[in-house]
């Protein structure tokens, strides 16, 4: 039950705000950031219910829907899936606080934003694949009008763009969801049969598509080199609270549905073509890192360096998806490590995009030309953006250190040329990230930024927050990791 | 004669014959109760189509007429479409003075698109869709004063016109290959073999006369003129009910042709070209009702999918079916939104609609959304099922195109969506009466409906049949 009310809790919130025209702003802000946090709480108190020693689902809710085609609503987690989760519903308590300008539509913003956190969450507790599919699609929907309303520039031609380049994902996902249903008999949507059964062994071709299309669509969702095209517009046109979503939450849908689908349904497909997917891996790795530090626009720098990030994900996936080598224990780390960077990059990102909504605020401006000298102007933007800077390029003791070593040590004993290319990924993001620090906050202070207002205490409150689970992660990742080994293991040892 | 085995449609034709009998001697005043009589004549015709749901899938009228479900499921469907569109008349059509004959053509149309459904026999066929059409041109060219409406209904009369007889070329072929116009026979002696030249040509000519009722490609240009130009409710009824009655008439009319014949890859290149079409034409329509007839064209070519596979896979006439029905009620919901918005038509004139006319944009939102696909709405498991059969019955590369086709398809809808939400309003918003704001309500309810209990629906589809 305690995920149903996880998403459902959010959902109601959304339709509540949608049904009294009279609420204030204050109000409509209040009621969304309190429906957002019983929504983590719920989480919560399923992560302290969930027994590492357990089954690989647990939480499990089942009821019927369509039977006659095999859908039923079903939902339950596994380590991996409750992980994220439980970051992204902090993420959205956070966007949902953070200050913004809803242009006078202050009810429709929170609703929206709520509709979203319920479909994300959605997504991820989903274990019926159409379930999971109705689920990713809507998220579209409320991203869609998100930014098309609520953005700035020409928000109305990224929404577009938005949405039809990720559709065309998802609809290529549910050609692969289609052909996976057909395999099996009776013809189901169930997660676990599917995992249990892999219908797909050795069956050639046909797997091969399935596997194709459904990477094609995850990776248009992460975004991997080369289909990351519609990512940097998105981001910049997006108001802060909503790229922080879509950096933070969305951009998992692809790679944990990676984990989810082909990683556990397909394996010894993803085996086979486990190489191919790591060298994309890694050019999405330099890629991103190389195309951030050519770039002179503060948010779509912060855009690539989540191409990259999202990179070190999908190799971790890689390599633990090499079913060939038999260093089980490598795998297992690898596949831990990728959902510790989910986690990781979702709170640093999303702290770092909530910064870029606070600039915005205060600016209008995005070009790092724009700024400089504003350490003593501003201490506590600073400071926050400092850390999760440092934390994002990977400095020990930060949450995303704990993921990238895992990543990079998994990868070292399965494919040591890899992991020796992708370090030097590790190198561009320190450059990159460095510059930009010294370009917003050292140096001279130009004129036109003597007004330049501190954070409020509604901003410092949630990046101190979100940098408080930066530094928890990275100084005791334990708590984590028991909740993320007890999947990881099930998934890559097979038991 | 089993005169009990054609009630439905007795009754719609007496109930015809009673509108034009009471438009012809009722005062100008009390013209619109036809359109209660109109209602009444298709609950009645509803209610005896229900009864026979239950039968066994039988040929009656020594086997000219069928008795199955899939005519029963598209009886029913088309009786709906009509209903609505009949809800939807009175406050349009109360500036004309004289308009009780206009629901009677609406029935006779309707009973010529249920001809076309039942029929089991290839002139019964003719007479079905001859019907159908003569029925329907002076209901889009009802305004006589309006000119596009006149230009609407010359242009759907020409191409009715030259497709009709191509069609009964092909049937008369037919008859000449076989010996006989009833499909038992048919089938039996294609199967045997014959000319395997004039059974192309046959063919060709009959599929083509149906892709104008099924508005698909040769003979889909009509589509978006009438959308565009007939009474607005006129358009609801023409872009649902005869697309219905042609797909059944249609997957009746492939079902019986030999191996030889290679019609699914024909089909499934009609499929393509029609929805390719029919999406790249609407991308750039600024026009909202002729942007809805060109979608309409593309939606008749997903629904093709269906036929294509109709041989190869059993569940691809419910499949059929259920994305026909899905894609009636969305489809419906959105003209009801058109003609309680008195028809505005131009996309400027949708500028912020949803500040002013919060209900009515959402179901237009919602209506839109269904016609996509997008879970969990009706459209999506219209879809789903199609895809479904469409690559178990081997033909993935057409769900693929078909996929492709959804997201540009995604784009015009999108536009529409867009312009509603997001840009500021222009102008008043006059909206049409009472009995439309009704039936755009009860569009909404049915499409909702749908969607939430798409179980019962599916599972009643499972039951779909062809007789013979």
């Amino acid at each position: 039950m305690i995920l149903t009310v996880a998403w459902i809790v959010p959902l109601v919130g959304a339709v509540a705000l949608a049904a009294f025209p009279r609420w204030s702003e204050a109000r409509a802000r209040q009621w969304a950031a309190a429906m957002a946090a019983l929504s983590l709480l719920a989480l919560v108190v399923a992560w302290l219910g969930f027994d590492p020693a357990g089954p690989l689902f647990q939480h499990v809710d089942e009821l019927r829907w369509v039977p006659s085609i095999g859908v039923a609503y079903r939902v339950g987690v596994d380590g991996i899936a409750l992980a994220v989760a439980t970051m992204s519903a902090l993420v959205f308590v956070a966007a949902i606080v953070y200050p913004v300008d809803t242009l006078g539509q202050p009810r429709q913003y929170y609703a929206w934003m709520l509709f979203l956190q319920a479909m994300s969450l959605g997504v991820f507790l989903a274990l019926d694949l159409l379930l999971f599919y109705v689920f990713f699609d809507l998220t579209l929907v409320g991203m869609f009008f998100l930014i098309g309303r609520w953005g700035h520039g020409t928000p109305q031609v990224s929404a577009l763009k938005f949405f039809l380049y990720t559709f065309a994902g998802s609809l290529l996902l549910l050609l692969a969801i289609i052909g996976l249903y057909l395999s099996i008999e009776p013809h189901s949507f169930d997660m676990r049969v599917l995992i249990e059964r892999q219908p797909l062994a050795g069956t050639g071709l046909y797997a091969g598509l399935v596997f194709l299309a459904l990477m094609l669509g995850f990776a248009i969702k992460t975004p991997l080199v080369p289909l990351h095209t519609w990512l940097s517009q998105a981001h910049v046109d997006a108001p802060g609270p909503a790229s922080a979503i879509l950096a933070g939450v969305l951009l998992k849908m692809g790679t944990y549905g990676m984990i989810r689908l082909p990683f556990a349904m397909m394996q010894e497909t993803f085996a086979e073509y486990s190489l191919v997917v790591g060298i994309v891996a890694l050019v999405a790795i330099l890629y991103g890192a190389l195309v951030a530090l050519g770039q002179s626009n503060l948010k779509r720098r912060i855009a690539y360096t989540s191409i990259n990030h999202m990179g070190y994900t999908v190799l971790g996936i890689a390599v633990a998806a090499a079913m060939f080598s038999d260093n089980l224990a490598a795998r297992q780390l690898a596949l831990t490590g990728a959902t510790v960077e989910m986690v990781a990059h979702g709170l640093i990102t999303g702290a770092l995009f909530l910064i870029c909504g606070s600039f915005w605020q205060r600016t209008g401006e995005y070009e790092l030309d724009h700024y400089g000298g504003l350490a003593h102007q501003a201490p506590l933007l600073t400071g926050f953006t400092v850390l999760a800077a440092f934390a994002s390029l990977g400095m020990p003791g930060l949450a995303g250190f704990v993921a990238e070593f895992q990543v990079f040590a998994g990868t070292f004993a399965v494919y040591p040329w890899l992991a020796v290319l992708g370090v030097l990924g590790i190198l561009i993001t320190a450059a990159l990230f460095l510059d930009m620090l010294r370009r917003l906050f050292f140096g001279r202070l130009p004129l036109h930024l003597g007004q330049f207002a501190e954070l409020k205490r509604a901003e410092w409150g949630v990046l101190g927050v979100l940098s408080l689970g930066i530094l928890v992660i990275g100084v005791y990742p334990r708590f984590l990791l028991t909740l993320i080994e007890a999947s990881s293991v099930l998934l890559v040892g097979g038991r | 004669m089993p005169i009990g085995d054609l009630l439905p449609e007795i009754v719609l034709l007496v109930g015809a014959v009673i509108i034009v009998l009471f438009a012809s001697f009722a005062p100008q005043e009390r013209q619109a109760w036809a359109a209660g009589l109109a209602l009444v004549a298709l609950a009645l015709a509803a209610g005896f189509s229900l009864l026979q749901w239950r039968e066994p899938p039988a040929l009656t009228f020594s086997g000219v007429w069928a008795l199955d479900t899939a005519a029963v499921a598209t009886k029913l469907l088309v009786l709906l479409a009509g209903a609505v569109a009949v809800l939807l008349s009175p406050d349009w059509m109360r500036s004309d003075r004289r308009h009780g004959e206009y629901y009677a053509l609406c029935l006779f149309t309707l009973l010529g698109v249920i001809m076309m459904a039942s029929a089991h026999d290839s002139m019964e066929l003719v007479v079905g869709i001859l019907l159908s059409s003569t029925a329907s041109y002076p209901l889009v060219a009802y305004h006589r004063g309006f000119k596009p409406a006149l230009e609407a209904g010359m242009k759907y009369f020409l191409i009715g016109a030259l497709t009709n007889s191509l069609l009964v070329v092909g049937v008369v072929l037919l008859f000449g290959l076989v010996g006989d116009t009833d499909y038992t026979r048919t089938a039996q002696v294609l199967a045997t073999g014959g000319d395997p030249l004039a059974l192309s040509v046959a063919v060709a000519c009959i599929v083509l006369g149906l892709t104008f009722k099924l508005a698909a490609f040769p003979g889909h240009a009509w589509m978006p003129d009438v959308a565009q130009g007939a009474p607005a409710p006129v358009a609801a009824l023409l872009t649902v009910a005869p697309k219905v009655g042609a797909a059944v008439a249609l997957a009746r009319f492939v079902s019986l042709l030999p191996e030889s014949q290679v019609w699914p890859i024909i089909v499934a290149l009609i499929a393509v070209v029609t929805m390719t079409l029919g999406n790249l034409a609407a991308l750039q329509q600024t026009d909202v009702r002729r942007l809805l007839g060109w979608s309409s064209v593309s939606q008749s070519g997903y629904a093709l999918m269906a036929v294509v596979v109709i041989g190869a896979e059993p569940q691809a006439l419910s499949a059929l079916l259920a994305f026909l029905a899905a894609y009636a009620l969305a489809n419906l919901a959105a003209f009801a939104v058109v003609t309680h918005l008195r028809g505005r038509t131009a996309l400027e004139d949708y500028h912020g609609l949803g500040r002013t006319q919060p209900i009515a944009a959402a179901i237009l939102i919602l209506a839109l959304l269904s016609l996509v696909g997008i879970p969990p709405l009706v459209g999506f498991f219209g879809k789903f099922l199609l895809f479904k059969v469409t690559i178990a019955g081997g033909y993935g590369w057409l769900a693929v195109i078909a996929a492709i086709n959804t997201v540009l398809s995604l784009f015009y809808y999108l536009r529409v969506i867009a312009v509603t939400m997001f840009k500021p309003l222009e102008g008043e918003v006059h909206v049409l009466g009472r009995w439309s704001w009704l039936a755009l309500l009860v569009s909404a309810v049915l499409l909702l409906a749908a969607s939430l209990g798409a179980e019962g629906g599916l599972g009643l589809m499972e039951a779909i049949r062809l007789a013979g």
